[in-house]
């Protein structure tokens, strides 16, 4: 009962969902709540609930799928005992207290299923998606450490709209004359061949081996392509794969979990990396309703079930794709800016070194303007790492991301640093000069013989 | 995700079909040129009309290692040939590089935007206004409306699916998969019923691409379609449609193949590419894996007039199979 009306929700999905912010993808799976009011009761009634209600009534048993059961496993029954009478309100209120910081939540967090964590996201706003997240400090290791304290990291993205190793060379010295890269450079191919992954893994390693770049490579192919790349002998630091939600969407990318247990084995034995985390996944909110594998639950909390599953495998890093799935998913910008935070939040909340590929496509509702204002949002959140390629503009996925400039930008406005070694790397380089950038940098020729 | 298995699929098949005609004389004849061009679209994989995006990096796992691996030097040496020439046009925007002609040479190699250089760290007023209009052509192609006076010049009459406007157009895919009742009462009155071939073209997600390449490819693909003397049915425009519109023309009009005219989803690259589908009987149920598409025409991509041209021949090709997609694959086997 609110104000006189009386708001009925048939099970937990239904709540789950209609407490959800306004997003298009819900409303074209049919889940979204009907009007503001009724977004706003089911946020109450859902505050209401307690985290052993949640457990206790999974929104898709572990006996009908692979990711449930990896979720609930992950469950530690003490810290899960002294919880379990929690409501979502108190859990929201737990995590934004003022003594609750890094060391607290992260042992919140083992005993915390997704769903959980979700919900206390659906209850919070904008700024305390951003405050909260920012508590959390998720460092990871590959050749180098990433995440800590006052540093933002970049995925450098030298696409190329034909694998052209040339090409793509052209693109990552500019990245990297910005100070971009430190996450990893990684690569879309065009083509899904093996020899072609080979031809992009080996001209990105030799590059990283002559300049002495403290980073790592990695060729974004389907996971079973890379293997077979690095089993010819191609030097991968990391090994990549999209992941989803549940087991039907992880079957429409043709993973499972032995699949990618194989592939970290992989890696371990033939990887050119330090380690010990050698894994990197993408996500983002949508794909299982795309796949039509969403069994009736709303894309927020599917998301959450991303990190569920990738926390299994412990990834380096691992980034939200938030604008580019389409504007039957996200709409416009204030659902991206949304999605965004939420996916951040969330995955920081599972303990993973979280970055996003903060961009859009050419029909939904958004411009640079607009990603720009998120990618100062997350930068303040904490995000480990934002995607960068050159002017934003991606010539071979024909959508917009952030640019090199914008990664430059966003550390010097908001006093970010790289990651510790790549920094000192810049320095080395005469790209940066006590951590700002030289006359040097923005010229790709500075890699020149 | 079914976009890519369309796209993917179409390349298996294209891929087929050569290997199988090794030998033959084309009823159209095309230049050495012409041909890697063709290939260079029907191979390139991300020209999207816009539904569902698949996870930037998901690929559907049909194809073949050796198929794709095959297909490659051909769209390396097509594609290469026109980036060559959009690069050539960029200016440096660095004032002092450290090697002039290296820099130049890099941003030859590319048509990502490189060697821009920076005002203080925010890129240069040059590099920003024409990234801003390029997204600017983008969005007005999408949010855009076809003339009237190119469906007069072309004798298509008009008729809507479901969908109200274009709000409604971006946000349910599912409405602009089937045609309102007054259409399907419009083309049973003015429509051939069960010819060979029905040809349609729908606006999709960039008016653009119909205003500036519908024409050449429709004149063409019904050149070549009388040349192989293939019947063809009443032609139509659908307003707001999306691929899937053609499954309910099947039914309505009973065709034996449609081909399908759409606008794609624009990139910054190009506004106006045109994407054409050929599906065998298409109906309720059809999956994504039957239709195949021939994307990237434009210009800057496949020449609408060869592609016209090119489509001909598929549509000969379909009917002799009497299939499409990985059917058409399968009874290849």
């Amino acid at each position: 009962m609110l104000q006189g009306q009386t708001y009925e929700f048939k099970n937990l999905k239904e709540l789950f969902a209609k407490a959800n912010e306004e997003k298009s993808g819900d409303r074209l799976a049919g889940l979204a709540a009907e009007t503001v009011q009724e977004r706003i009761a089911a946020k109450q009634v859902l505050a209401g609930l307690t985290l052993e209600d949640i457990r206790n009534h999974p929104l898709l048993p572990p006996e009908e799928d692979e990711v449930s059961r990896i979720i609930e496993e992950h469950v530690n029954d003490t810290i899960f005992a002294d919880i379990k009478g929690w409501t979502v309100a108190k859990l929201r209120e737990y995590i934004l207290d003022d003594s609750v910081g890094d060391r607290e939540l992260k042992r919140l967090s083992r005993g915390l299923t997704s769903e959980m964590i979700a919900a206390a996201g659906k209850l919070m706003s904008n700024l305390d998606l951003i405050h909260a997240a920012n508590k959390v400090e998720i460092i990871s290791r590959c050749n180098i450490a990433i995440g800590q304290k006052g540093t933002l990291a970049s995925r450098l993205q030298p696409n190329h709209p034909t694998d052209n190793v040339d090409g793509m060379l052209a693109s990552m010295k500019e990245g990297l004359s910005y100070g971009v890269g430190d996450a990893v450079i990684g690569i879309n191919p065009v083509d899904d061949s093996v020899e072609s992954v080979k031809r992009l893994l080996h001209a990105t390693h030799d590059f990283i081996e002559a300049w002495n770049i403290p980073t790592q490579n990695c060729v974004l192919a389907h996971v079973t392509t890379q293997m077979k790349a690095i089993e010819q002998g191609a030097p991968a630091a990391m090994i990549f794969q999209s992941i989803a939600g549940t087991e039907a969407a992880n079957r429409s990318f043709g993973i499972s979990v032995s699949l990618l247990e194989e592939a970290q084995q992989m890696i371990m034995e033939k990887g050119t990396s330090r380690g010990p985390q050698r894994l990197y996944f993408e996500t983002g909110q949508g794909s299982e309703l795309s796949a039509e594998a969403h069994h009736g639950i709303d894309q927020m909390t599917l998301e959450a079930r991303n990190y569920g599953f990738a926390r299994k495998f412990d990834p380096y890093i691992l980034n939200t794709v938030v604008g580019f799935i389409g504007p039957e998913y996200l709409y416009d910008n204030k659902q991206v800016i949304r999605a965004g935070l939420e996916d951040h939040f969330m995955g920081k909340m599972h303990g993973i070194s979280m970055g996003v590929d903060i961009c859009y496509t050419n029909h939904i509702r958004a411009d640079q303007n607009d990603i720009e204002e998120l990618g100062v949002l997350l930068t303040a959140a904490g995000v480990n790492f934002i995607i960068a390629a050159p002017m934003g503009d991606d010539c071979m996925l024909n959508y917009q991301s952030m640019s090199y400039h914008d990664i430059a930008t966003l550390r010097q406005t908001l006093e970010r640093k790289p990651a510790p070694k790549f920094a000192a790397w810049l320095e080395y380089m005469g790209i940066t000069e006590d951590g700002r950038l030289t006359e040097r940098a923005g010229d790709p020729t500075i890699f020149s013989e | 995700m079914d976009r890519q298995l369309i796209e993917t699929v179409t390349r298996l098949v294209m891929e087929k079909l050569k290997d199988a005609e090794s030998g033959q004389t084309n009823t159209v004849t095309e230049s050495k040129s012409q041909q890697e061009k063709r290939h260079y679209g029907s191979v390139k994989v991300w020209n999207h009309v816009g539904e569902a995006q698949a996870p930037k990096s998901v690929e559907a796992s049909v194809v073949s290692e050796s198929s794709v691996s095959q297909a490659v030097p051909i769209v390396k040496q097509a594609a290469q040939q026109i980036k060559t020439e959009d690069a050539a046009s960029k200016k440096p925007g660095i004032s002092k590089p450290k090697n002039k002609e290296q820099l130049a040479e890099l941003m030859k190699q590319t048509p990502a935007r490189i060697g821009i250089g920076r005002a203080g760290l925010r890129p240069k007023t040059d590099a920003w206004l024409s990234f801003r209009f390029d997204h600017a052509a983008a969005v007005d192609a999408v949010y855009g409306t076809v003339s009237e006076d190119v469906l007069k010049r072309l004798n298509l009459f008009s008729v809507v699916t479901r969908v109200d406007n274009k709000q409604e157009y971006i946000l349910r895919p599912d409405l602009g998969r089937r045609l309102s009742d007054e259409a399907k009462r419009t083309l049973k009155e003015r429509c051939k019923h069960k010819p060979k071939v029905q040809i349609v073209v729908s606006d999709g997600l960039s008016s653009q691409a119909v205003e500036a390449n519908v024409e050449d490819t429709y004149l063409a693909l019904k050149q070549s379609l009388t040349a192989l003397g293939i019947e063809m049915g009443t032609p139509f425009f659908v307003e707001r449609g999306r691929v899937a519109v053609m499954d309910d023309i099947g039914e309505v009009l009973e065709p034996e193949v449609v081909v399908l005219l759409i606008g794609e989803r624009p990139g910054l690259v190009s506004a106006e590419s045109l994407s054409a589908y050929l599906c065998y009987k298409p109906r309720y149920g059809t999956v994504e894996a039957e239709r195949m598409v021939i994307s990237n025409i434009h210009t800057g991509g496949i020449p609408p007039v060869e592609a016209g041209a090119y489509l001909g021949n598929v549509v000969q090709k379909i009917l002799r199979y009497e299939a499409s997609g990985v059917s058409l694959v399968r009874k290849e086997q």
